[in-house]
């Protein structure tokens, strides 16, 4: 007898259909990983269960929670099923937890609201809780406030409410998602541990088969609303599985290599920020986001940068695309500087272009893409006018896959990947000698990231590009780099071949990050 | 805390320094020659001077404006031109029917808005709230010393329920005050209950969209603990800003339904003060409520800090 | 909620039109007095009945709506015109001096309410409609600075801006290019609710004798001249402010139709 079951669950938001058909299983004790691309609906199956869907939503079919008919359960009785025998834990740790409560408070409440305990016993638990979670109150304190925590001891501020009252089945949507890979180990690994210490079943949802395929018992693969096939990970032979899997570890095929002249120099770079001043008359602090960073990038080289979230990449990549001045150091492009004096140098300027990672606000709602991909032009000096400006826009579309006429659209009308290559098409129409590329594929399901990495990698080829890679995935870097940076708290602490970076880490952070990283099992 | 009220503190001192060399320029700068504007322009000579030397002006600007910055400190305004009696006495008189006449307003808005605004936002869609939110919608439309005026034609006039204007004074008791006060009140109030019940509402709707809602529902709450326990709170960081900004307007539209109900406040004080050409006066009063203005805005800083703990440890 | 919107835009365009056909006709000359009708309840002659003067309401209402709208446009006009690029200029250095010195300037604006404002003015250069004026615009404007320096803050942190900051754009240029035709929807929605209340402040200025003088009719001056003739001639209290009613509640209307209407889009097009 399972502990969840769900049978040929339906289920509509107006008069649109989510979810089709829709059977799967959780035993106690096990780890079910669900694993889609967005929209797939395992998120909203997941809400089905907790049935705290949006308004509008209508589910049919059965759900049988540790003998309860969720479907056919009142919303009161509902509420005396969750937090009990069911907890959830979501994937934004940063806006999951009430701001103006303490977490003890936040983590005493599932059990007042079940269970007829005076506040001072459930405080009591509360901390027992938090302890089980990895936050002892001698370290974090319960009196703390959620702004006061990181995002890693939030999500677990979060699991300790989900499994304070110790429930049968644990869900957990992308709880890793918003985390830095190490952080995502060590709560990937407080979950296990709940698991195996309660005999809980768990429902694990993600995105990334990496995360799933090394912890869970049974994987579910979910497409548009379906479930395409259930089993042990070595066990999937559906052929969407297998190209996930393919697209999750895509190595794009590229041609060029590095060249022996360097185009970009980084000597010495350091960038401050200061800190609020202490009191009236204190003197403001300074925060050094980089710290005394060199390299070079050669010619036609794809250089990795890697480094967890607040360890200076993305200001290094301002400064070196002149948005912002550094306090010490010289960065130059083929011997030229990008500020000059207190200007950033327009000639150096034009050379270097960016793609940013969110497909979404990367283009004015109100432009054309066609006014949007032709805007670097103001970097010349003599821009192309009328007819030769339209033929470049063209050009620079047919580049990245798309058609000319897509100039005349608005960016709404266009999907995440196709958002991306545009952003791409936008970078290459002054014809840059470097483009940056600032965790460009982040956000994009693994399928389209597959197919956006070849486009990068064949145009690489076909324009002698140089990319300066910046991203937190290291497996999409040991694909498609060459050689890799590693950055932490503002300084490289490791560079060299990314092959032989990646399988000989020397330094001990480098090697805890490849640890940490999830990894596909090695399949026959 | 101590540090983000000492910041609020700073910036209060500021704001009232500012505001007061804006009054002062505008009131007794700009006009050339205040005596001679109030004494209109047929005054002699000897009168003028006797005027000037009686209100203080023949000083240097910057002189005359410590001085009544200085008396100010002191409880001393200056003294009425009109009345020939010390401005303070004659305000303090006023604001014992301006004041509380704001206060009553607020508190009638604020106990008709929380209801309505919470109510509506948990039926959200419903007939009740469609009710509400049409009721807010006119109550945000009428003006409010019209609505003054109706009420006395039914309630004064019609029904006899109230007398049609005129204070009592506190000498007769708190009861009868608060009667006269009571038409004025609820005329004052009703606008302002109606937009802080939209601001309610509104705020509670976002919040309720928050991801910690829906954490708070997978722990098992209801829909309504969710909203009393998490929701509510977090709304009332929104909410307190149109409370302080209302304040503000309860001030200024006392003054004018002051005019309706006959009340001698600080509106009926100004309004006399300008035909009388009366400088002094007016200066006192404006300095007043922009005083006042200031202070509700400060206190509502402070309720920031004591709602949200993220702003406690800032600077 | 379609429906909100052209119930709201019927009713402000009837009260334009009104307005605006007041400058061709009028049912009865308002500046003929007619002592012999003076106070006399709707009938058919005088539809909305006559005043103290005999002068009749209708036409009254009709033109006094021409000093309302324009005192009320005219303010958003100053409040758009001062507010918006003073919350784009802070926006766009944010937490330098000069968004420092704009947004404490705006605090101290909102410590004077237009009642103040038109207090100050009218005791040192008289009243007159343009006091209003004046009083209203000045208060409108810390409300669109602060709206679109809000605004400006979030969209300043979207990638498009750096994308064009990327391309060699200055501050200057990315406001106009970027951040102002976003901010578009937003002003519209904002410059109805500031004109509703534009009307409503006014009214309560003419009220109390701040605003429009005689002989120049206004809404808030025909209900003061009534108060005291209500208890045996409550039409001439009543239409006017029902004028007043309606004309708020037609904008607020709208507003709120434009904001259901275009607000979605822009949240859904820029995320």
């Amino acid at each position: 007898m399972s502990l969840l079951e769900i049978e040929n669950l339906r289920l509509g938001i107006g008069a649109v259909e989510i979810l089709n058909d829709v059977s799967l299983a959780v035993t106690a004790g096990e780890i079910l990983g669900v694993i889609g691309e967005s929209g797939s609906g395992k998120s909203m199956t997941a809400l089905s269960v907790m049935q705290l869907l949006p308004r509008g939503a209508g589910c049919s079919g059965r759900i049988t929670l540790n003998g309860h008919d969720v479907l056919a359960m009142r919303e009161a009785e509902m509420c005396g099923l969750r937090g009990q025998e069911v907890g959830m834990v979501f994937q934004e740790p940063m806006t999951a937890l009430n701001p103006l409560q303490t977490i003890g408070d936040q983590v005493a409440e599932t059990i007042l609201i079940h269970e007829d305990a005076s506040r001072a016993e459930a405080m009591e638990r509360a901390h027992e809780v938090l302890r089980r979670v990895d936050l002892p109150p001698g370290r974090v304190a319960p009196s703390r406030y959620p702004h006061e925590l990181s995002g890693g001891q939030r999500q677990r501020v979060c699991i300790a409410m989900a499994i304070a009252l110790r429930p049968r089945l644990l869900i957990a949507d992308e709880p890793t998602t918003a985390l830095d890979v190490t952080t995502q180990a060590e709560v990937l690994r407080l979950l296990k541990r709940l698991v195996a210490e309660d005999g809980m079943g768990l429902l694990l949802i993600s995105h990334d088969l990496g995360v799933v395929a090394d912890m869970a018992d049974k994987i579910a693969i979910m497409q548009h609303g379906r479930v395409v096939e259930t089993g042990r990970f070595s066990d999937l032979r559906d052929p969407y599985s297998l190209a996930l899997m393919e697209a999750s570890d895509h190595k794009p095929d590229r041609a060029g290599h590095a060249g022996e002249t360097p185009v970009l120099s980084v000597r010495e770079v350091v960038r401050d920020y200061p800190t609020p001043r202490q009191g009236w008359l204190g003197k403001p602090g300074l925060f050094r986001a980089v710290d005394h960073i060199s390299f070079d990038i050669q010619r036609g080289e794809n250089l990795g940068l890697v480094g967890e979230s607040g360890c200076g990449k993305s200001t290094l990549a301002r400064a070196i695309l002149g948005l912002e001045e550094v306090q010490a150091g010289a960065i130059t492009l083929d011997g030229q500087p990008v500020f000059d004096g207190h200007q950033a140098n327009r000639a150096v300027r034009r050379r270097m272009q960016v793609v940013f990672q969110d497909p979404y606000g990367s283009f004015n709602p109100r432009w054309t893409v066609g006014r949007s991909v032709a805007e670097p032009f103001h970097l010349l000096d003599d821009p192309p006018k009328g007819a030769a400006r339209e033929a470049a826009v063209v050009e620079a579309l047919e580049n990245v896959g798309l058609s000319g006429k897509d100039r005349q659209k608005y960016i709404h009308e266009f999907s995440g990947g196709q958002r991306q290559r545009i952003a791409l098409a936008r970078a290459l129409i002054i014809r840059p000698d470097l483009i940056i590329l600032d965790e460009a594929v982040s956000a994009l399901d693994v399928q389209v990231r597959a197919r956006m990495l070849d486009l990068l990698a064949d145009l690489s080829d076909r324009l002698s590009l140089t990319y300066l890679f910046i991203s937190h995935d290291l497996s999409v870097v040991r694909n498609v780099t060459d050689r890799v940076l590693v950055m932490q708290g503002g300084k490289i602490v490791e560079e060299g071949e990314t092959e032989a970076v990646f399988v000989a880490p020397r330094h001990p952070y480098t090697r805890q990050l490849i640890e940490a990283a999830p990894r596909l099992p090695k399949t026959a | 805390m101590l540090r983000y009220a000492g910041r609020r503190l700073f910036s209060l001192a500021v704001s009232l320094w500012v505001a007061s060399l804006v009054i002062f320029l505008a009131l007794e700068i700009v006009p050339g020659d205040p005596a001679a504007y109030m004494l209109g322009i047929n005054a002699q000579e000897d009168t003028l001077a006797a005027l000037r030397e009686e209100l203080g002006l023949n000083g240097s600007p910057m002189e005359r404006y410590l001085a009544w910055i200085g008396g100010m400190f002191q409880g001393d305004f200056g003294t009425s031109y009109t009345y020939r009696t010390p401005v303070s006495e004659m305000i303090a008189d006023r604001l014992w029917v301006s004041l509380p006449l704001a206060l009553f307003a607020l508190a009638l808005s604020t106990l008709i808005a929380f209801p309505a605004g919470i109510l509506a936002a948990r039926n959200r869609g419903s007939v009740v709230d469609v009710a509400i939110m049409g009721g807010t919608q006119l109550g945000v439309a009428i003006p409010n010393f019209w609505f003054a005026m109706l009420m006395v034609l039914v309630f004064a006039i019609n029904l006899r329920w109230f007398s049609a204007g005129g204070f009592p004074g506190w000498s007769e008791g708190i009861g009868p005050a608060l009667k006269a006060l009571t038409l004025p009140a609820i005329a004052l109030a009703l606008p302002q209950a109606s937009i802080l019940a939209r601001v309610m509402r509104s705020a509670l709707l976002d919040t309720l969209g928050e991801d910690y809602i829906r954490t708070a529902r997978a722990k098992g709450l209801t829909q309504g603990q969710a909203l009393r326990r998490h929701a509510l709170r977090n709304a009332l960081i929104p909410v307190l800003t149109i409370i302080g900004l209302q304040f503000s307007f309860l001030l200024a539209g006392a003054i004018i339904i002051e005019n309706v109900f006959y009340l001698p406040g600080l509106g009926r004080l100004v309004f006399q003060a300008i035909s009388a050409r009366d400088l002094i006066v007016v200066e006192s009063v404006v300095m007043l409520l922009v005083f006042a203005v200031i202070m509700v805005n400060f206190a509502v800083d402070i309720a920031y800090a004591w709602v949200d703990p993220r702003l406690r440890g800032r600077r | 909620m379609k429906a909100s919107l052209w119930i709201g835009a019927l009713i402000s365009a009837l009260v334009t039109g009104a307005a605006l056909l007041s400058f061709l006709w009028v049912p009865h000359d308002i500046e003929a007095l007619d002592i012999a009708n003076k106070i006399k309840p709707p009938s058919g002659a005088h539809l909305l009945g006559t005043d103290h003067f005999g002068r009749d309401i209708l036409s009254m209402l009709m033109v006094g709506a021409r000093t309302s709208i324009a005192v009320a446009i005219v303010a958003v006009v100053i409040g758009m015109g001062f507010g918006v690029p003073l919350g784009l200029a802070a926006a766009a250095r944010q937490g330098g001096w000069m968004d420092e010195v704009i947004m404490r300037g705006n605090d101290l604006i909102f410590a004077f309410p237009s009642l103040l404002i038109a207090i100050m003015i009218t005791a040192v250069f008289g009243a007159g409609a343009v006091n209003a004026i004046i009083a209203i615009g000045i208060f409108n404007i810390p409300v669109f600075a602060r709206l679109s320096r809000g605004a400006a803050l979030s969209l300043w942190t979207r990638d498009y801006v750096l994308a064009a900051r990327v391309a060699g754009k200055g501050r200057l240029r990315i406001s106009a290019e970027h951040i102002l035709p976003n901010l578009a929807n937003l002003l519209i929605v904002q410059g109805t609710i500031q004109f509703s209340l534009g009307i409503l402040a006014e009214a309560a200025l003419s009220y109390v004798g701040l605003g429009a003088q005689p002989p120049v009719p206004s809404w808030g001056r025909m209900l003061a001249d009534s108060q005291t003739m209500i208890s045996f001639a409550p039409h001439m209290a009543l239409f006017p402010g029902l004028a007043i009613l309606l004309t708020v509640l037609g904008l607020n209307l709208m507003g709120d139709g434009l904001r259901d209407w275009l607000d979605p889009r822009l949240a859904r097009d820029a995320r």
